[in-house]
């Protein structure tokens, strides 16, 4: 049987230690009536051949970007991830290794956490990072909570702009602590209306999100708003696309406290939306009450650099009911890919990829926007993804372009209502090429023309 | 220790390249959105990456250098084909907003894995949403929110045993909660009467872990959660420790309602230096209508993903849950079988059980040798040589094991909790078995070499007060 692997000798003399003629007896603390005499309704097991035939026909009936051509995104996407992250990242050493509770046989993962902090540091300008939490969803929940903790108060701003799916776990999570969640609406430019926000600041905020690039690919302003969430005396969480940051001015520059974003873009693949890794980063005063693990340099005995968990009285193995969060593990291994992914591009090579998305979504914007009957929603500044107004119903475009072998996008409807039936979300990445450009472009005349006959008939 | 990447970086050096010409910088854009300085990142050839982290993995111990005896987290072997598989392209390169027609393999294997937890548990419904062990815990206890809330009760209570996760108590404050916590009996099982003195129409929940943090197993537990459920409770299990479990009991027959699994403990998934993890939530039927949505529904033989639950609280992750560490999950089930399910089990015990027998006349087992998968041993009997339990678990680390989970639980004194898992060969815990023999004589003989250990590690032992109270969280940005 697999993965079990005592001779029969083997388990007869360790029975014999313990006195026991059969395997029954390490059951005798389970009171009979609850002992199992029957085997579980589960089939028989299987050899490693006939495991992989079996996922390989699993695996076979999904159609992804793998087949497609990809133009999905709304917080997941399709990078390229370099070799090296695969191969590093695969290693025995960090992927079968436990959280590093002991530091001593553990500076490879501190070590690499350690960097992780760095390198999300920099990217954001902010001066402290933890270890990684589960997703950006979670990161943006826990940064309310901290937003709370620290002001005293109860309410969080969250534009319409930010990722519908975040709002709907912050929502979630900050129940249990009787939060509340305040929409402010977007304008025209799909960035946050900068005057309903202000007007809506007081002494009962505990925080204002802001996602920039917001969830319809806009960059948002938060230093039109920035300066009166400060006097008001609420916290600033930013959420930002860590690729962006690249080229877009960093959070720490327009008063961010607290920083968090979605790490899935750096190295990871999609995986049908997870395991993802969420960052976190904060200015200096609120790392005490920062959830997640944190790795310190400090000296071991013989006065040599090391590297080791800290400030772990927040942690809920010490604190228990009186923790910041109740998160035990981080993404450790996503966290590692997401650092070797950074090391490897570096300055350069990050800025490059940055650009190079910036100028394909451009590219393929101005190309959609000169089809007949297709616009740019939002006149906002974008990144690497972007609106597009249809002639006609986006679940009808993407259903057509999904014939060509095109995924065009994220129809908005389901997160906006019937307002948003045009909307189709629209993201490129560095994957992207020109001939995948004219299929989606060709894709959407054809939705286009495929609407438009039945009525002209 | 070696430098970190950034005393590595060259200026000028040329980082990876993801097009032959370089791309434009960006027009059009108003400056005050641009960045205006550089990012700061280092500059590091391919080869040299290799060799940087290459050099910063060989520091690690791990699953698969030797025995990884730590208690409650279930360190087994990571089977490599779970790892093959969820490289297939046609499982990693799905988008979560693809629609159901072309991911009928991956919502298969979600409601496949679904149905063999449910029946692995004794449950009747399942949420592959929680991509951790705390976040089901969390999840747990909101389902039980909404289902008083539901039936117009207000309750506001969660009762844990002094031994409990301490996962469960935070769990239960952030989901809006009091906690209780009552004290175990004398055989470090629930204590009935201490569990009555605290149970009363106000407690919503009582969490418990089956087999318990000292690796026993509650004798007394249908009688505690029908005491719960008497008094209008529900009954949470924390499955921590299912790997003593599987296929000899199920949760769902000891009365509990709802109860979280630790894929990356039970079922083999690798624990990566600290996740991804995944949580998966059970749960009775009374509790199904508040699962978070969407969930996987087949109908003849074509799967879905349905969000229509009116009483769902919701979601707790942006998407699906972490797909691909569950998938490695379902890949280890389909291994094993029922049979091999069965088997894993009981050798988990049988290793258990023979390493507290070798042992338990060099650490006493406070509570009893006869454990189920994990027992606490103690290292008091050193105190009065200078040596703590601390040093024990140093002293492990210089002949290449990683050590037991130590103080914890807080009802022994000078814990060592130990876990062997049913992946290790009795040569190794044999081995095991020696060392400890041995530093149990040097903790006699020579203290010192203890209470100074490790000496033979990548670093000694650290100073951990220097970071707590100066912590240094990045490289400095000279570096």
């Amino acid at each position: 049987m697999p993965y079990t692997y005592h001779s029969k000798e083997d388990r007869a003399a360790m029975l014999r230690l313990l006195g026991f003629d059969s395997e029954d007896r390490l059951f005798d603390a389970i009171p009979e009536g609850l002992r199992l005499d029957q085997p579980l309704p589960i089939e028989n097991g299987r050899s490693e051949p006939e495991t992989l035939r079996l996922f390989k026909r699993l695996a076979v009936k999904n159609h992804g970007a793998h087949g497609l051509v990809n133009f999905l995104g709304g917080g997941i996407y399709d990078h390229v991830v370099p070799s090296v992250v695969n191969n590093l990242a695969s290693r025995p050493e960090f992927a079968t290794a436990y959280t590093p509770y002991q530091p001593e046989v553990s500076q490879g993962t501190l070590g690499v956490i350690f960097e992780f902090q760095t390198h999300i540091s920099r990217l954001t300008g902010m001066p402290i990072a933890n270890a990684s939490m589960y997703d950006a969803a979670s990161a943006m929940a826990e940064s309310a909570l901290m937003a709370a903790k620290a002001t005293g108060r109860k309410t969080i701003l969250m534009p319409d702009s930010v990722n519908p799916r975040y709002r709907r776990v912050v929502e979630r999570y900050v129940s249990g602590q009787n939060l509340l969640i305040e929409a402010i609406p977007a304008t025209a430019s799909g960035q946050i209306d900068a005057g309903a926000l202000s007007a809506r600041l007081g002494d009962d905020i505990a925080g204002v999100v802001v996602q920039t690039p917001n969830y319809f690919g806009v960059l948002e302003e938060p230093w039109a708003f920035s300066d009166p969430v400060r006097e008001s005396g609420a916290m600033l969480i930013a959420c930002v696309c860590p690729i962006s940051l690249a080229i877009f001015r960093p959070p720490s520059e327009y008063g961010a406290d607290i920083v968090i974003g979605e790490g899935q873009s750096l190295g990871n693949p999609m995986s049908f939306g997870g395991p993802l890794v969420g960052f976190m980063a904060c200015s200096q005063k609120l790392i005490r009450q920062m959830p997640g693990r944190i790795v310190s340099r400090t000296k071991d005995v013989d006065g040599h650099t090391a590297f080791v968990l800290t400030l772990q009285t927040r942690e809920q193995h010490i604190r228990r009911a009186k923790a910041t969060s109740n998160i035990c593990t981080n993404q450790g291994l996503l966290a590692t890919r997401a650092t070797i992914y950074l090391s490897l591009l570096g300055e350069h090579g990050l800025t490059e990829l940055a650009r190079l998305c910036h100028d394909k979504a451009h590219r393929l914007a101005e190309r959609i926007a000169a089809c007949d009957g297709y616009g740019i929603r939002f006149g906002g500044p974008f990144f690497k993804e972007f609106v597009v107004e249809c002639p006609t119903d986006a679940v009808a475009v993407v259903k057509r372009a999904r014939e060509l072998g095109v995924l065009a996008g994220i129809p908005l409807e389901k997160y906006y209502g019937e307002t948003s039936r045009r909307d189709l979300l629209v993201a490129v990445t560095e994957n992207n090429s020109d001939e995948d450009f004219e299929l989606l472009c060709d894709a959407l005349c054809k939705a286009r023309d495929a609407e438009r006959e039945p009525s002209n008939a | 220790m070696p430098d970190t990447i950034y005393a590595k970086s060259v200026k000028g050096r040329p980082g990876y390249r993801f097009a032959s010409q370089p791309p434009p910088e960006p027009t059009g854009v108003p400056k005050e959105y641009l960045r205006k300085g550089p990012i700061g990142l280092p500059e590091v050839s391919e080869p040299e990456i290799m060799r940087h982290y290459v050099a910063l993995s060989t520091l690690n111990h791990h699953v698969d250098k030797d025995l990884f005896p730590l208690g409650s987290c279930t360190m087994k072997y990571n089977p490599k084909v779970n790892e093959d598989v969820a490289g297939f392209a046609g499982f990693s390169g799905l988008h979560p907003e693809q629609a159901d027609d072309d991911v009928q393999g991956a919502l298969e294997v979600m409601h496949t894995l679904e149905g063999k937890l449910a029946a692995v548990s004794g449950m009747d419904a399942v949420t592959l949403q929680t991509v951790a062990g705390a976040q089901g815990e969390l999840l747990g206890l909101m389902l039980a929110k909404e289902y008083f809330a539901d039936r117009g009760e207000k309750k506001t209570r969660v009762l844990v045993p002094d031994s409990a996760h301490g996962t469960n108590p935070s769990s239960a404050v952030i989901a809006g909660f009091e906690t209780t916590t009552f004290s175990s009996g004398a055989d470090g099982c629930v204590d009935i009467d201490a569990l009555k003195a605290v149970l009363d129409e106000d407690v919503a929940v009582l969490m418990l872990t089956v087999p318990n943090t000292l690796g026993l197993f509650e004798k007394h537990i249908e009688k505690i959660t029908r005491l719960v459920h008497e008094t209008g409770g529900l009954c949470y299990m924390d499955g921590a420790n299912m790997n003593a479990l599987m296929g000899h009991a199920r949760p769902g027959d000891f009365g509990f309602d709802v109860m979280h699994f630790n894929l990356h403990k039970t079922f083999s998934t690798p624990h990566g230096g600290g996740g991804p993890g995944s949580g998966p939530v059970a749960v009775k039927s009374h509790l199904e209508p508040f699962l978070p949505a969407p969930r996987v529904i087949e109908e003849a033989g074509r799967y879905r993903l349905s969000t229509d639950y009116p009483k769902s609280v919701g979601a707790l992750h942006s998407f699906y849950g972490n797909f691909g560490i569950y998938l490695r999950a379902l890949v280890y089930i389909t291994r094993l079988g029922a049979d091999g399910i069965h088997r894993a089990s009981a050798t988990a015990n049988l290793n258990a059980n023979y390493l507290a027998k070798s042992l338990a006349k060099l650490f006493p087992i406070p509570y009893g040798e006869r454990c189920m998968h994990e027992f606490v041993a103690s290292g008091a009997p050193y105190r009065e040589n200078g040596v703590k339990t601390l040093d024990i678990a140093k002293r492990l680390l210089d002949f290449g094991f990683y050590a037991p989970t130590i103080y914890f639980p807080l009802t022994v004194p000078e814990a060592l909790m130990i876990e062997p898992t049913e992946t290790e060969s009795k040569e190794t815990l044999d081995r095991f078995v020696e060392v400890l023999t041995r530093i149990a004589q040097e903790a006699k003989t020579s203290p010192e070499t203890l209470t100074s250990a490790p000496t033979r590690t990548p670093v000694r032992r650290v100073d951990e007060t220097a970071a707590n109270r100066n912590p240094v969280v990045t490289e400095p940005l000279d570096v």
